[in-house]
């Protein structure tokens, strides 16, 4: 679901192709009917937008049908734990949770929590979405949270979750959804069949699920299921994510995210970690191996402040600079167009394409007072002060634009050392062929001698302001004709080092000082000094777990939660799903793959007095993230939206909610401006618009739309539209229409096609149109941007644009100027 | 189909497949002097890749059949991408374009890495924020942002994390959100 994977990751789909020859059953989701579908065993139609409906109807099949896997959820989900008293449902709020501010226009978390404990959440804005209490932990001095192992308390997270889910019955699927009952109701079967002991299911997914208001809810929601049916940290199972960059996975893990430090450790807020121990404290549960934040955050200082990260100066925290507020890309940009932002690297991104309302993002760039752009050729994004498609509509000119560009051309991946990070973690090394010509250079080598360059024009600075870049350790290595920093001695760096060199394992991460690590996660992929990313032992030489090629971060694990593969006394669900188990004899863990859980802790361990960190979960506690052990079907902490997926519509919708009187998710963030307005008269735009990827191109186009043999692929701009909206708006197949929002009007080829089916919703015909997002007015295959006519409206959560379910109307011909 | 059975190639993926044009042709990868093992930069499957090289020029770019993830396999972009590294509108010199200017001018490298180093040090100078209204650190600028990572490597994101960190520039994104 929410992905196009045959198309859009072709060779990952080699292996659903390789499973469906021995009998997998393969059900494809999606708006629009591609190779994917056509590939598929069972294709299902749905309205774009309606996906929690559709997954919260299979959550309600389970439990009214008694589907789940009783034991499972019942030792490694919160299933059992009871909720506070005041907490309250969309059912007794008319779409809402407890703790909603409507002035605020947020949630105030704090009666989703635990009855008898407040549990931190794994990742998110811990700070922010846990209520500041007297009782912040788990275990250890601090009471367990309530639980009924019979799963019949009312206040229970099971029944709370049948409760919530009730009204999700197939007939509301159809509803919602326009998927027939009975075809929804066949796909709720089969996956309840092949799920338990002997079997497991897995779901993938891609932008189809992220890019909405309710982005986030999406995952949770398939999370739920897989948690019922005792699909994860099992062969076979899992919520799949098909990532749509080489190191996407590895820039969110080291990231370059304003938000989150290396090994998503959050960025210090002004608000809430005034020092470390206050950081900690706010954000770190005592349980599971979160409970060594310190350890981590003190090795990261180190790697970064070296011996200007000492005891006496709070091993430097105080360096590092703080956040306050949602400090993400479109919040940026709307500051970039107040003229706020003056100066702007673009490292490989062209956002005068790729970022919703890309319209907007090209305006504010004419605001800003210099420009950097690193990228293989001469983007959108480094040329819209002299041909963006404002100049040619006369909205900019040239001359009146103050913007100094620099546009520094790029290493490619062949010329250049390094490793990406993949959508399965797995970090793989790639040498360099040969050197850069010209000018060409790495990120690497920019980054480096950018720094070095302002380091030595602020040495002997004594501005608090320059104390923490002079205080950076910022001496690596060079190598060849144009002095590359030496990308394994970064690495190495991100591996960490101890008194007796390279770290191999996070474990060994200490908070006094004598560590350094640049990222925990990472720690181990340097393990002994020797590059174990860069491992290329041939797959068919090795088991089918191939845990010899390359490196996945945790330590070297191939599936996480792993543990739960096996049952609570560690023997294995089935023969047949055999992972890893525990092995008395020996008195370890053994399988397949890495452990995840101390190789060495028995099955029936209890933590006794004085453990911390793993030490304070159980034998029989798989989730070794989370405070509580458990994997979370109720999220007490952690999100901005609820602690249960709820169906809103997006923003833009031809339909109110049949659910809730709350159409919308209340919390969804909204930047209406002259320059950002959103559709609502839903009879100027009635139709619902779709943005997607194709096989010869690669977002917004750098990296596909100058290379010959792609653009000659796919030359043009083009709308999937079905016969029957082709007869509505008298659309020809292979001519031209304008499709229009509030935001703007692009043109493109029309595609008349049976793949995009009308749905029947709420007893009305509804039409969806589909567009691929990859062009833009430069290279060798031009057309409108998809982005122009999307608004910039986005998750609470994770701030995502919601660029799969808007709205739109479409008409034939031509934009004014483009006019044969 | 009669040349295909006599000649033993049933399938006419052997000898009788060859014409006079093909016989002339030889595999793009012959000459090749050295082989780098690398991975594919589109999506994020990370499929191994066989950069050949003659000249110190890559000649031809292939799946590599030793990776348990890919096996030889690639897309239509992955087996394109020895055009990526030598496409006719790569760029290979700094260009630069003056405030107001209509054209883009030449710099030097080492000229424009001096000029952003200064950019940088003075938009951080002007827009420092040490604390906000009540007093509490900040230590940052918010008039410098970044954007991109999700196309680079692991290294180079930690180094662009590292680099602005220090420098106070907390409004670092990349792809992960788009």
């Amino acid at each position: 679901m929410g992905s196009n994977m045959a198309e859009c990751h072709p060779v990952g789909f080699q292996w659903v192709m390789e499973a469906k020859r021995r009998g997998a059953t393969v059900i494809h989701v999606d708006p629009r009917y591609t190779r994917t579908s056509a590939n598929a065993s069972l294709y299902v139609p749905i309205r774009a937008g309606t996906d929690i409906a559709f997954l919260g109807g299979i959550v309600n099949y389970i439990l009214q049908n008694g589907r789940e896997f009783r034991e499972y959820v019942t030792a490694y989900t919160n299933a059992a734990t009871i909720l506070r008293e005041d907490f309250r449902d969309t059912e007794d709020l008319s779409g809402l949770f407890s703790g909603w501010d409507p002035e605020q226009g947020a949630y105030d978390p704090a009666s989703w929590q635990y009855e008898g404990m407040v549990a931190k959440p794994a990742v998110g804005m811990r700070e922010v979405t846990v209520p500041v209490g007297e009782r912040d932990g788990h275990r250890g001095d601090e009471p367990e949270p309530e639980q009924d192992p019979t799963l019949e308390h009312p206040r229970c997270v099971f029944q709370i979750l049948k409760r919530h889910f009730s009204r999700y019955t197939p007939e509301v699927v159809e509803q919602v959804c326009g998927v027939p009952a009975e075809l929804f109701t066949r796909v709720a079967e089969t996956l309840c069949q092949n799920s338990g002991r002997d079997r497991t299911t897995a779901f993938a997914y891609a932008l189809g699920w992220t890019q909405h208001s309710v982005g986030v809810q999406n995952i949770r929601c398939a999370a739920i299921i897989q948690l019922l049916l005792g699909n994860i940290g099992r062969p076979g199972g899992g919520i799949l994510a098909l990532r749509g960059h080489a190191s996407i996975q590895g820039s969110t893990d080291i990231p370059t995210l304003f938000d989150l430090l290396p090994g998503y450790l959050p960025m210090p807020h002004a608000h809430h970690h005034p020092d470390l121990d206050t950081y900690c404290r706010m954000d770190a549960p005592p349980g599971g191996y979160w409970g060594r934040m310190r350890e981590y955050t003190v090795s990261l200082l180190r790697a970064y402040f070296g011996d200007h990260a000492r005891a006496d100066n709070d091993w430097g925290f105080g360096l590092l600079p703080r956040i306050d507020g949602d400090h993400s890309t479109y919040p940026t940009v709307l500051a970039m167009l107040d003229g706020r932002v003056k100066g702007f690297f673009l490292l490989g991104e062209n956002p005068a394409v790729g970022s919703a309302n890309s319209r907007l993002h090209r305006l504010a760039m004419a605001h800003l007072e210099w420009l950097v752009v690193r990228d293989l050729v001469e983007i959108e994004s480094a040329s819209f002060w002299r041909d963006a498609p404002e100049i040619a509509s006369g909205e900019l000119r040239t001359k009146e634009i103050p913007t100094e560009v620099f546009f520094l051309p790029a290493a490619a991946h062949a010329e250049k050392d390094g490793t990406f990070t993949n959508t399965q973690r797995l970090l793989q090394w790639h040498e360099r062929a040969v050197e850069p010509r010209g000018d060409c250079r790495s990120e690497l080598w920019f980054m480096y001698h950018l720094g070095r360059r302002i380091r030595e024009k602020l040495a002997g600075s004594s501005d608090p302001r320059d104390q923490a870049i002079l205080a950076l350790t910022w001496d690596y290595p060079t190598r060849g004709p144009y002095q590359d920093p030496d990308a394994e001695a970064v690495l190495a760096e991100i591996n960490g080092y101890g008194p007796s060199g390279p770290l191999s394992t996070f474990t060994e991460l200490k908070d006094d000082g004598t560590t350094s690590c640049g990222c925990w996660i990472y720690c181990g992929c340097f393990a002994g000094g020797v590059n174990q990313a860069a491992r290329k032992k041939p797959g068919r030489e090795q088991s089918w777990v191939a845990p010899e090629w390359g490196w996945a971060w945790p330590a070297n694990r191939r599936i996480l939660y792993n543990r739960a593969s096996a049952d609570p006394q560690g023997r294995p669900w089935s023969e047949r799903k055999r992972y890893i188990w525990w092995d008395a004899t020996a008195g370890r863990w053994t399988g397949h793959d890495v452990a995840d859980i101390k190789a060495d802790m028995a099955p029936d361990y209890r933590p006794g007095p004085g453990a911390r960190a793993e030490m304070l979960l159980r034998g029989d506690e798989p989730f070794v993230m989370q405070a509580d052990g458990k994997a979370w079907l109720f999220a007490p902490a952690g999100l901005r939206d609820g602690p249960l997926p709820v169906h809103y519509e997006p923003h833009e919708s031809p339909f109110d909610n049949p659910l809730y009187e709350q159409r919308a998710n209340p919390a969804r963030q909204r930047f209406e401006r002259s320059e950002n307005r959103t559709n609502r008269d839903r009879r100027r735009f009635p139709y619902v618009l779709t943005s997607y990827r194709l096989t010869e191109h690669h977002t917004a186009g750098g990296m596909s739309r100058f290379v010959p043999f792609l653009a000659e692929l796919q030359p043009e701009m083009f709308c999937e539209v079905s016969p029957q909206l082709a007869a509505e708006r008298q659309l020809v197949n292979g001519g031209w229409a304008v499709i229009t929002t509030e935001r703007s009007a692009i043109e493109a080829r029309v595609l008349v096609t049976d793949r995009i089916k009308p749905l029947r919703v709420g007893g009305r015909t509804v039409h969806q149109i589909g567009v691929p997002w990859h062009w833009g007015n430069r290279g060798l295959a031009r057309g409108s941007s998809a982005n122009d006519v999307f608004p910039i409206l986005l998750d609470p959560n994770v701030h995502i644009q919601e660029t799969k379910a808007a709205t739109c109307d479409i008409r034939p011909g031509r934009l004014p100027g483009k006019e044969a | 189909m009669l040349r295909q059975l006599g000649a033993r190639d049933p399938l006419g993926l052997g000898l009788t497949a060859r014409s006079e044009a093909t016989a002339g042709r030889e595999a793009r990868i012959l000459g090749a002097e050295r082989v780098a093992r690398s991975v594919c930069p589109y999506c994020a499957v990370g499929c191994g890749q066989l950069v050949y090289v003659r000249n110190e020029r890559v000649i031809q770019i292939e799946g590599d059949p030793d990776s348990p993830i890919s096996r030889g396999r690639l897309c239509p972009k992955g087996a394109a991408s020895e055009q990526l590294v030598n496409s006719p509108l790569r760029e290979y010199r700094v260009k630069y374009r003056r405030p107001y200017g209509t054209e883009w001018e030449d710099l030097s490298l080492d000229q424009a890495m001096d000029m952003i180093a200064e950019r940088v040090i003075e938009t951080r100078r002007r827009t420092w924020e040490e604390e906000d209204a009540e007093g509490r650190p900040l230590r940052r600028t918010m008039g410098i942002a970044s954007l991109g990572g999700a196309t680079l490597d692991d290294e180079e994101n930690y180094l662009i994390k590292k680099l602005f960190t220090g420098l106070g520039v907390v409004q670092v994104e990349n792809q992960a959100r788009i």
